[in-house]
């Protein structure tokens, strides 16, 4: 049963949001509305603005121009009424290495002032893993481990909002689909709006209701990660295996319009092909038709991957 | 496995603000109190006190075997050495305690940093200059707390060892002394946060702090001496002798020396420069405690301020730094 508990129906709002250091501008006339109880994606490159824009959320940073709501509040204006509601895993994030896992939570709990904390850091860190390593310095903790702690102290004042840096970064994969799920059942049982930043597409698409793919500080591409794959309409790839000679591939497909380029993978006899959009039916008619012995064919390019990589080469020629 | 926590086990309780620096400052003090520097400052700390008290009761029974009545014999204890101790008590107190809030402020800030805990820090609802007002306070009671100890043995030995009571005025001045010794600790780790606010590298902060203690207690006098000649006419010895003081006064070092010596020896009639006329209208008698405080007052005030001063810069310093600087 989802519940919403902020109330508003957008729970962070954005309005020309901008921020320069000195003459770069990082952020660049930002527009974001997240609606409460969904699951939101930052998506881009090293140096997109990603943290920057984090940063300006939870009131850390001053934008140079623009306006920011969260929860309906100004953040510059009503810091602590913000952060006491929103819960925040830096980028990186550290602890203090001479105090157990338990003790830096602890900490925390004092700081927002949560009575019978000592409960809920117990169940926390049961939740993510690390009930056994409670009591262990977190100076000996992994990264990996840290970042756990980091999801588990975000978690502690019960956010209305979760700001999540990177959080599956040094993550092993298998914690990274454990974090994941409990991402996501945290927005559906308690209504709690996530935003996550993430230069790792693959990991956050399936989680995210939503993304914002971010270059340079500015969002070129919004929407639901399958919205955003049906606007790509750019070619696709696929992967088949097949035991016939390369002559007789290439003369197959050697009159195929929709073929824009074929190359041998990594794997022997194994082809990698751009074609149009849709055409992958085509593709195995003209194999079939040219007497080419098929074993097997798989797309490699996800859609959403398709967009990122179209926006990204962007960015990579923007900077030549 | 993940499971999620569906009850809301957190009470909100206290919905007041701004009490955030305390949570701050009490981490700071126990952090402080675990620590390996907290025990290297406390053996040396021990060890001068012992050599000074162990000085001062020599000094002590040659002057109480020429003169019952001498005044203030118990604060003595604080202010005579004797041969091969070359400083007493005071004066050592004057010379190491800026080594005790150097080493609790040098890495305030940095120490968050390199640790990658500021931000998180400053994400929880406290406000930011919480967390600086909470790091030097909390490293201040530990200070307070060394120094207190430090007098409370010393005046020990004084009574049990000794013999020596103290008179209720006696106490007074030492608490107030050791007020102003707190005072000028905190100069010296409002300095050393201010550093570490600037400096990135803990031990970079550390080395600032420190050179400046150095410079300050060690070649202060040349230093002010030189300025003093600069600003005055070199053959009007009382008008640069006057400038020194006053360009001395600017030290935090001179303004603890002097307000020491006069709050713990009641014979110390001013600080500072007497003319031969006003030595000649003095009448030889000891100040009376009332008398001793309005002698310092100007001292203790400067001192005061200077380290408010420097807390100030400290602050504002902090609060116009970016967060993941
Ligand atoms: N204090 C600063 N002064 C000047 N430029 C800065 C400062 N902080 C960040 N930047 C610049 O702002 C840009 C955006 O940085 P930001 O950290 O927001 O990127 P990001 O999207 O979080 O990248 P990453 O994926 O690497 O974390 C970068 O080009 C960075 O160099
Ligand atoms: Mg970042």
């Amino acid at each position: 049963m989802a519940h919403v508990k902020a109330g508003a129906a957008t729970t962070v709002v954005t309005h020309h949001l901008t921020k320069d250091y000195g003459e770069a501008r990082v952020v660049d006339n930002l527009e974001l509305k997240l609606k409460a109880g969904e699951i939101f994606g930052l998506l881009g490159p090293n140096g997109a603005g990603k943290t920057t824009t984090i940063l300006m959320l939870l009131g850390l940073i001053e934008p140079t121009a623009g306006s920011i709501e969260v929860l309906g509040l100004d953040p510059s204006r009503h810091p602590l009424t913000v952060k006491r509601r929103v819960g925040y895993l830096p980028d990186a994030v550290g602890f203090y290495d001479g105090m157990t896992g338990w003790e830096n939570l602890s900490f925390t709990a004092q700081l927002n002032r949560l009575g019978n904390g000592d409960v809920r850091i117990n169940e926390l860190l049961d939740e993510v893993g690390l009930a056994e390593a409670r009591d262990q310095k977190a100076g000996t903790y992994s990264r990996g481990m840290k970042q756990r702690l980091g999801i588990a102290d975000a978690l502690l004042k019960d956010p209305d909002i979760l700001i999540l840096d990177e959080p599956t970064t040094a993550i092993d994969p298998e914690g990274v689909a454990e974090i994941l799920t409990m991402i996501r059942r945290l927005a559906e049982e308690r209504g709690v709006t996530v935003l996550l930043s993430s230069h790792l597409l693959h990991q956050v698409q399936a989680v995210c209701d939503r993304v914002a793919i971010f270059v340079r500080g500015k969002v070129v591409a919004q929407g639901a990660p399958a919205e955003l794959a049906s606007r790509g309409g750019g070619p696709e790839e696929v992967e088949f295996n097949t035991s016939s000679t390369d002559d007789k591939v290439r003369s197959a497909l050697g009159q195929a319009g929709f073929v824009k380029k074929l190359e041998p993978a990594r794997i022997r006899g194994n082809y990698v092909a751009r074609i149009d959009r849709g055409s992958t039916n085509k593709l195995v008619s003209a194999l079939v038709n040219g007497g080419v012995q098929l074993d097997g064919i798989r797309r490699t390019s996800d859609d959403l991957d398709e967009v990122y990589r179209r926006y990204f080469h962007m960015d990579d020629q923007g900077r030549d | 496995m993940i499971r999620v926590v569906t009850e809301a086990t957190a009470v909100r309780t206290n919905e007041g603000f701004g009490s955030g620096w305390r949570v701050v400052a009490r981490k700071e003090f126990a952090d402080h109190l675990l620590s390996g520097r907290f025990l290297v400052l406390t053996a040396v700390l021990a060890v001068a006190a012992a050599g000074a008290v162990f000085a001062a009761s020599g000094g002590i029974r040659s002057v109480a075997v020429d003169a019952t009545g001498v005044p203030a014999l118990f604060l003595k204890l604080f202010t005579v050495t004797t041969d091969p101790v070359p400083f007493p008590l005071v004066v050592f107190i004057g010379f190491l305690a800026p080594l005790l809030g150097i080493m609790f402020g040098f890495d305030a800030i940095s120490g968050e940093r390199s640790q990658g805990t500021l931000p998180r820090l400053l994400a929880q609802p406290i406000h930011r200059d919480e967390v600086i007002l909470g790091k030097f306070v909390g490293g201040l009671a530990v200070v307070a707390l060394m120094l207190t100890a430090l007098t409370v043995f010393v005046s020990g030995i004084g009574i049990f060892r000794l013999g020596l009571f103290p008179e209720p005025t006696e106490v007074v001045r030492l608490l107030v002394w050791l007020l102003v010794a707190i005072i000028y600790v905190g100069f010296w780790q409002a300095l050393a946060t201010l550093t570490s606010i600037l400096v990135p590298r803990a031990a970079t902060s550390a080395m600032i702090a420190v050179g400046f203690w150095l410079v300050l207690t060690l070649f202060g006098s040349f230093i002010f001496r030189a300025a003093a000649s600069v600003l005055a006419n070199p053959d009007d010895q009382v008008a640069s002798i006057r400038a020194e003081l006053l360009l001395s006064r600017l030290s935090p070092y001179t303004l603890y020396s002097e307000t020491s010596t006069v709050l713990l020896d009641p014979t110390e009639r001013a600080t500072g420069l007497l003319t031969a006329q006003q030595v000649d209208r003095a009448i030889v008698s000891n100040l009376s405690l009332p008398q001793s405080l309005s002698v310092v007052w100007p001292q203790v005030v400067g001192l005061l301020a200077l380290t408010a001063a420097l807390f100030a810069v400290a602050y504002v310093a902090f609060m116009r730094q970016e967060v993941r600087a």
